[in-house]
């Protein structure tokens, strides 16, 4: 059927426009990804058209710089706090969301889902007005704390998207064979769900590292790497900030490849945080 | 089959979390709106209307939500009028190739944010990759101005963040359509262009909402774009907000723009739910 639309309309002009649109706008996506590799390598620094003097100190200051490895360190730890918070709160979550009858559960649905919509300023401010009541001192901690809690959102979805395709009859029989709930949990609910869990923990990671909203309001005296950046862009910029960039983008690519090719593998299906953006979109308000 | 109990262990901690770490502080966002800040900048708990007031009275705050809405509702038709094309293209025409093209509309969405603002203030700046490419090639002799330091430099480099964000509904919307339906309008004798317009668009309209309500709601509560690009003509309602809770320190001022905002972004929400509903057809 693909075939037919396909050959009875692949040469049409109309599909021709649509090709040229799509290599410009897959331009466009590029263009300053590809402007911020090249000019990591640009010995007079960031602009210029065109780039001389193709160097490697920039990576090579970079690699002697102090704070921004400590703000890499801390971003890590961020990440890692958080994805233990999300994780920890958003499978229970998930599971309460496909399980369970409450009062208010539709309010609780909305709430988890609407740090994913709404712009970082609200979830930041609201946050810090928080910590400012109970006098909590602003600090990486709370970062942690903010991030933890804005992605409990990813990983509900993610768990819950993977909860509608599970088969339950293998957990009633895991019951009624004699097995309590939490060795059904560990043995046969999360081995099942082990890459919506996966794909989560990855997505949450990746996200936190790039955070900036939230962490905006919620620093203390440690910068996560964002806020490092943001420091330096208002002093002026240099191509070490390409370089670092550079670096983690190739480090998030590579990540990406490792989960499409586990994805694949395991169900031949291939999406990367496609469920949340659908899920998200059509279901954050819905009950 | 589940008992009580398992569902009080899975039900309780989220939702305690939700409510201290949710909950409580858009409520506290609510209270602060109510009070203000003392000469000696300690906030006063006294109860009063007076930021409602001054944000009703100076225009300053109407004029700045207005601009940030003019640039969030650019930045919207721009990424539907990049995203829904491409998403098209994709769904209908991209045959084998269709997988390895999708994930290349997300792998830029996995650059950070602030690095891609950065990438194009490199690009746009006055001594930056774009000009001095055109007076490299002649085309110019001066550096365009206009490029940096304006809200088109914001509506630009969100426009580029956003339509992935954009794209990522609507496709999934084109994939839903059942291809059976498109082979029947074809069989019966329609052109390609009025299947698209009569069969293929308005399937697709939820997902058309979807995107289009990702891209204004987030671009209207951006401050660092503006920040970094914007200049003093590009100044956004959050920027506002940013220098309240910052120098200015007039936090319940700042809340009572913020709940402002939370308010119409969680109204536009709700009405793009209903939009989606009654668009679609399963």
């Amino acid at each position: 059927m693909e075939l037919l639309v396909n050959s009875s309309t692949s040469n049409t002009p109309c599909s021709r426009w649509l090709l040229v649109h799509a290599l410009a706008v897959f331009s466009f996506l590029y263009l300053p990804i590809a402007v911020l590799i090249l000019y990591s390598f640009n010995g007079q620094g960031v602009g210029g058209f065109p780039p001389h003097h193709l160097t490697f100190d920039w990576y090579r200051i970079l690699f002697a710089d102090g704070p921004i490895w400590d703000s890499v360190l801390n971003s890590v730890q961020v990440a890692f706090a958080a994805m233990a918070i999300s994780l920890m709160l958003g499978i229970p979550a998930a599971l309460a969301l496909d399980r369970a009858q409450f009062p208010g559960k539709a309010l609780f649905r909305r709430l988890v889902l609407l740090p994913l919509i709404l712009p970082g300023i609200i979830t930041g401010l609201s946050l810090l007005m928080l910590f400012n009541v109970m006098g909590t001192k602003l600090s990486l901690m709370t970062i942690m704390l903010g991030h933890g809690t804005a992605l409990i959102s990813v990983a509900t979805t993610e768990v819950f998207a993977g909860l509608q395709k599970l088969d339950r009859a293998q957990e009633e029989a895991s019951l009624d064979l004699g097995a309590n709930y939490w060795q059904t949990f560990w043995r046969i609910t999360v081995p099942n769900l082990k890459l919506p869990i996966i794909g989560a923990a990855l997505l949450i990671f990746t996200l936190s590292m790039d955070e900036i909203a939230v962490s905006f309001f919620l620093i203390g005296r440690d910068n996560t790497l964002p806020l490092e950046i943001w420091g330096r862009l208002r002093r002026g910029i240099t191509p070490e900030i390409n370089a670092v960039s550079t670096i983690i983008f190739v480090f998030s690519l590579v990540t990406i490849v490792i989960w499409y090719r586990l994805r694949v593998r395991a169900e031949g299906g291939v999406d990367i945080g496609g469920e949340l953006v659908e899920d998200s979109s059509t279901s954050t308000l819905s009950s | 089959m589940f008992s009580r109990a398992y569902k009080t262990v899975v039900t309780v901690p989220p939702l305690l979390w939700v409510t201290v770490f949710l909950l409580v502080p858009y409520l506290l966002m609510f209270c602060y709106s109510f009070w203000s800040v003392s000469p000696a900048q300690a906030i006063v708990h006294s109860w009063n209307l007076e930021n409602y007031k001054e944000l009703l009275q100076k225009t300053v705050y109407w004029q700045t939500l207005l601009r940030s809405m003019w640039i969030a509702a650019r930045v919207m038709v721009f990424s539907l009028l990049l995203g829904y094309p491409l998403a098209y293209f994709l769904s209908f025409y991209a045959g084998r190739r269709k997988d390895l093209l999708y994930q290349m509309v997300i792998i830029p969405l996995w650059v950070s944010y602030l690095v891609r603002a950065y990438a194009w203030k490199t690009i746009l700046g006055s001594d930056g990759v774009l000009n001095t490419l055109l007076q490299y090639v002649h085309l110019t002799r001066h550096p365009l101005d206009f490029l940096l330091y304006s809200p088109f430099a914001v509506v630009l480099t969100l426009t580029h963040i956003y339509t992935p964000f954009t794209f990522l509904p609507i496709y999934a919307a084109l994939e839903h359509i059942p291809r059976n339906l498109v082979e029947a309008s074809h069989d019966l004798g329609a052109n390609p262009v009025q299947t698209f317009w009569k069969v293929i668009f308005p399937l697709s309209i939820p997902g058309v909402v979807a995107g289009a309500t990702f891209a204004f709601v987030l671009s209207l509560g951006d401050f660092l774009a503006p920040l970094l690009l914007g200049g003093p003509s590009g100044i956004m309602i959050s920027n506002i907000v940013v220098s309240l809770f910052g120098a200015a320190y007039n936090w319940p001022l700042g809340a009572a723009i913020s709940l402002g905002m939370l308010v119409i972004v969680v109204s536009l929400l709700f009405l793009s739910e209903r939009l989606e509903k009654k668009w679609s057809f399963s």
